[in-house]
């Protein structure tokens, strides 16, 4: 090996070294950023998680699996994995093996930024030394797994139907020049590698490549233009990076570390908020997954909208968008990076400053803590069930059946749960709610809580602290007691598809126990979309805008995924999907407990 | 309107030519289905506030058409949205009361 320039500099590198020392002063200065807007003991939480050894090898290999190998993606979508994974996994091979050929070879310049990326102009290796053959032949390999990448990134761009994606993200004038200049770099690399692959040394794509371009191109000053052209290429797409969706990729890298050291979202835009927003590479899966997406007219209020509008500053959109969403949870549970996108709206919604705000702090519940007194076990039937009689009713049939000595707490009058007020972005007044609940709950001395509505049973199963008292969904409480043998079930020849509720299902991770309970009354069906993919009834309280002209069409879309199952009818678990159902749907629609009900029997005590 | 001047409690006479509507009229604009509401009280019989505070959407908004002040009442809406679903004219009340309480805080 030698060098060819004792200098070791050419001017074609001064694009790129603009662009990266640009990139990387940005990036430092949005690190210090982000740390100083963190609240206190969060960034405590932070910085010691950074030195614990446990969660520093879960950083890393998280960074490793999903920023470069993107496994999450690949089990999602084989053709984007790949395409993804080869771009970042094959570029980050290139930079690590530049460097340890610039290590190996000629220590001395490993100080230099440029050198590692524009080796093959510097140095005279001849790829028959071993060392040299195996480092060329790897660079090779590498540029053409970028390369089939590219190519597989460019097909999508004009078709992404192959790509499984109905629809993708309209990219910004910047984002445009980052694209392009990110899909100009690696073809430009290999130009200028082949143009000097006769003095560098190269392998199987290089050396070829340099064979044709002397047949016509002899002279090797040809070989500066295109080093000049890959500088270029490089240096535009790393001043761009910090204004296009290419943001992503260096803030992917401080959200997994955030994420594992178990930071939430405290402020709408600073901190770990912008670091999700940053984190979002735009690449528009939640579009299609938003059930508000079934109208053409929504499709920019879905979640990487949002992070676009947040990005910009655009108040007025950013309201519109976080007041429309249903918060079912969808573009959540979908996206690769894990961007929240209710709890980013929740929190766009919670800093609404307002004239008047609920007071429930001086409200007397003694009457209703006394109506709550009696038994063991608290039935909460919550609001939308009073809209839902049959639930309530089906309910306290199944605890009379099984012999539980019950009371409905809420019967005559009750109080919301809160998560309403939640939702709303009204925290204050929904703990002010979730106080005078508890109040009453440890005021009536039982000991189980039965909550037959998911809605509540996310708020009460996260904010609530009730010592002593067992917090249960009615499928989970059920589910015990036909294995208790409390409940005598027997199957019916109708079958159900289970309609997951969004807060139920992806809100509190309960899919199996419902399944199971209606397989044990009835024949069970699954729709194409379920479980995580479930798609919201539309009738959600989670949007504040969108009024019941507008729902019609996503409650419509989840029953054709329901009816395509060919249930004869569809089963749910929440009085708001069975309410929402009941509307339009042409099949019936039960919930949980009038399933359960009708092929239940009392179990006589001997 | 002839204020007779008897009588121990003060006129609830309505002037509509006097009263200040300039709060419904900003609430108009921020959700115009307050103008379909048709008073019949679905909303009332349903509320979960209603029973022991007395919300009441339809009084809110005939007061406000009124001119008159809503904030004690507000106060106690819990946005469970069941006068929503129960509207027979569609109108999204949570969203009427949301906007209501920032006009609220607009006036000050």
């Amino acid at each position: 090996m030698k060098e060819r320039f004792a200098t070791g500099f050419d001017p074609f590198v001064l694009p790129f070294l603009v662009g990266m020392i640009f990139v990387l002063g940005y990036c430092l200065y949005g690190i210090f950023r982000i740390l100083f807007q963190l609240p206190r003991q969060d960034r405590r939480k932070f910085l010691l998680s950074l030195i614990t050894p446990s969660t520093a090898i879960k950083n890393i290999w998280d960074i490793f699996a999903n920023c470069l190998l993107h496994i999450k993606l690949w089990k999602r979508n084989k053709m984007l994995g790949f395409m993804h994974s080869s771009i970042a996994f094959g570029w980050f091979m290139i930079i690590l093996l530049g460097h340890i050929e610039v290590m190996v070879y000629c220590p001395e310049r490993v100080r230099l930024l440029y050198y590692p990326i524009f080796f093959n102009y510097f140095v005279a290796e001849n790829e028959s030394t071993i060392g040299g053959a195996v480092l060329f032949f790897l660079m090779d390999f590498f540029l053409l797994l970028i390369l089939t990448g590219i190519a597989l990134a460019m097909v999508k761009r004009v078709r992404s139907r192959i790509f499984g994606m109905r629809r993708t993200t309209r990219p910004s004038a910047l984002d445009r020049v980052g694209l392009y200049s990110l899909w100009a770099i690696f073809p430009l690399r290999l130009l200028a590698e082949s143009f000097t692959a006769h003095i560098s040394g190269g392998s199987f794509l290089t050396i070829p490549a340099n064979w044709v371009f002397r047949q016509f191109l002899g002279n090797d000053l040809n070989m500066l233009p295109t080093w000049w052209a890959y500088s270029i290429a490089l240096g535009v797409f790393m001043v761009v990076l910090p204004f296009t969706r290419y943001m992503h990729i260096p803030a992917e890298m401080m959200l997994i570390p955030m994420r594992n050291a178990g930071l939430k979202i405290r402020h709408p835009r600073r901190g770990f908020a912008k670091v999700e927003v940053l984190s979002c590479p735009g690449c528009g899966v939640c579009i299609d997954a938003c059930p508000m997406s079934v109208q053409k007219k929504n499709i920019k209020d879905c979640t990487v909208y949002l992070n676009r509008q947040i990005r910009r500053g655009n108040e007025k959109r950013i309201e519109e968008i976080s007041d429309k969403c249903l918060l079912c949870g969808k573009c959540e549970a979908v996206c690769q990076v894990g961007v929240e996108g209710p709890k980013l709206r929740i929190a766009q919604r919670s800093a609404r400053r307002y004239g008047i705000t609920p007071d429930f702090s001086g409200m007397d519940v003694s009457g209703m803590t006394a109506s709550a007194k009696g038994s063991k076990v608290l039935y909460f039937a919550g609001c939308m069930t009073k809209l839902t009689p049959s639930i309530g009713k089906a309910v306290c049939s199944l605890l009379d059946k099984a012999g539980v000595d019950y009371t409905w707490m809420d019967r005559e009058e009750g109080l919301c749960c809160g998560r309403p007020l939640m939702t709303a972005g009204r925290i204050d007044a929904a703990l002010g709610l979730v106080k005078k609940n508890e109040e009453i709950i440890l005021g009536s001395g039982a000991d189980t809580l039965v909550l037959s509505c998911p809605i509540c049973y996310k708020i009460f199963s996260e904010r609530y602290s009730l010592p002593g008292v067992r917090v249960v969904n009615y499928a989970d409480y059920f589910s015990e007691l036909v294995e208790q043998g409390r409940l005598n079930v027997s199957k019916s020849d109708i079958c159900y598809v289970y309609h997951d509720p969004c807060e139920l299902g992806r809100g509190c991770g309960i899919y199996e126990s419902p399944r199971r309970l209606i397989g044990q009354a009835a024949g069970i069906a699954e729709a194409p979309a379920c479980r995580e993919e479930s798609i919201c009834c539309g009738g959600s309280l989670g949007s504040l805008t969108l009024d019941f002209s507008q729902r019609e069409a996503m409650t419509r879309k989840a029953l054709d995924n329901l009816y395509a199952s060919r249930a004869d009818a569809v089963a749910t678990a929440c009085p708001l999907c069975l309410a929402t159902f009941s509307r339009y749907s042409e099949r019936p629609v039960r919930d949980l407990a009038q399933v359960l009900d009708a092929s239940a029997e009392r179990v006589e005590v001997k | 309107m002839v204020d007779f001047g008897f009588g121990l409690s003060k006129s609830s006479a309505v002037r509509l030519d006097q009263v200040d509507l300039s709060l419904y009229r900003k609430l108009e604009v921020l959700e115009p289905g307050v103008r379909t509401c048709m008073s019949c009280g679905s909303c009332s019989a349903t509320c979960t506030a209603g029973p022991w505070s007395g919300m009441s959407v339809r009084k809110v908004i005939l007061n406000l058409q009124r001119g008159k002040d809503v904030s004690a009442m507000m106060q106690n809406c819990m946005l469970c949205g069941k006068c929503s679903m129960v509207c027979p004219r569609g109108i999204n009340t949570r969203h009427l009361i949301l906007s209501l309480c920032r006009i609220y805080g607009e006036r000050k």
